[in-house]
């Protein structure tokens, strides 16, 4: 499976995907600045985690003006994989890829621990080795990670199950208390309705070795290198 | 013709203010008791070239619409003035 993590000044998770995909999930990975205009043929972007441009303006508002987002952006319409952590994610919300916005977490704090996350949703390329309603361990690292959208919106997300992460707790408790940031309905990913772009604000790749403290993070990597698999079939 | 272009762009007024409450409280707890709301915005100042002040108008407000605000989640109001003569020099 080929893969490019896309580099915005400001990225600072870029290295840790290229390790996550590249040395233990044995893709080839490909970096790809922000400038290019030209996005090598890859099955997968990453749009990794950070503070691209400071971020300036809003999380994500300067980053979707960078060259490369309209490749990114064509990548998604031709049906190709797209993955956005975090600032990524934000970016995706920013670009319009994805529905919504991000607001400040509700405690105003920033927060950096390991989270507990309910799989909602199995059909996804991202998901498909995951079973309903497990949950996963995996960090999260934001200030701005409220995700917000309006009641119609939410709506569309829940009906046609493009919810795919929610914050909850050990036991797949989903409620105000498992709820971290504020997000609505505990949003903590979302797919688009053609389900090949996948936003998250938990880092799944920095739970993606047996030598970090969790490791569930990689079911999202195998679920993607299955779907591969089954592609090339 | 240089125009002056004043941008506020805040959170609608739907969506909870963490940040603006936040401060409303510090404000009562020190003793400005009166206060009764605050919302917090970001202020944008900027000069432009433009035909008339019309287009200078519809200019900034698509500057808002596509960079300045997240319509999703901010509202935002445009002012136009006519920059003073030594601001062009």
């Amino acid at each position: 499976m080929k893969a490019a993590v896309i580099v915005f000044p400001g990225s600072n998770c870029d290295t840790d995907c290229e390790h996550a995909l590249k040395t233990v999930m044995g893709m080839d990975v490909q970096m790809v600045w922000h400038k290019d205009a030209v996005l090598p043929k890859v099955d997968l972007v990453v749009i990794p985690g950070g503070f691209s441009y400071g971020d300036y303006l809003r999380t994500g508002a300067i980053a979707k003006f960078s060259p490369i987002m309209d490749e990114v952006k064509k990548h998604a319409e031709r049906g190709g994989l797209v993955i956005g952590i975090c600032n990524g994610f934000q970016i995706l919300l920013e670009s319009g890829l994805l529905p919504g916005a991000m607001l400040r977490n509700r405690s105003q704090h920033f927060i950096c621990k390991h989270v507990w996350l309910k799989t909602e949703s199995v059909n996804t390329p991202f998901t498909s080795q995951l079973k309903a309603g497990q949950l996963l361990n995996v960090p999260v690292a934001h200030g701005e990670g409220n995700y917000y959208c309006d009641d119609a919106t939410l709506k569309t997300l829940q009906d046609n199950k493009q919810i795919v992460f929610t914050y909850s707790n050990e036991k797949g408790e989903v409620n105000d208390s498992t709820n971290i940031n504020g997000s609505r309905a505990n949003i903590a990913g979302i797919c688009n309705a053609k389900r090949n772009v996948l936003g998250m604000m938990p880092h799944p790749e920095r739970a993606s070795e047996n030598i970090l403290s969790s490791w569930d993070g990689r079911s999202i990597w195998e679920s993607l290198l299955n779907q591969a698999g089954a592609v090339a079939k | 013709m240089k125009f002056k272009a004043k941008v506020l762009v805040y959170l609608k007024k739907s969506i909870l203010d963490a940040q603006g409450n936040t401060t409303l409280h510090a404000l009562k707890k020190i003793g400005f008791a009166e206060t009764e709301s605050l919302r917090i915005g970001k202020y944008f100042d900027l000069t432009l070239d433009a035909p008339s002040k019309a287009d200078a108008e519809k200019k900034v407000k698509l500057m808002a619409e596509q960079v300045l605000a997240n319509t999703v989640m901010e509202d935002f109001s445009v002012e136009v003035l006519e920059a003073p003569a030594h601001a062009a020099v």
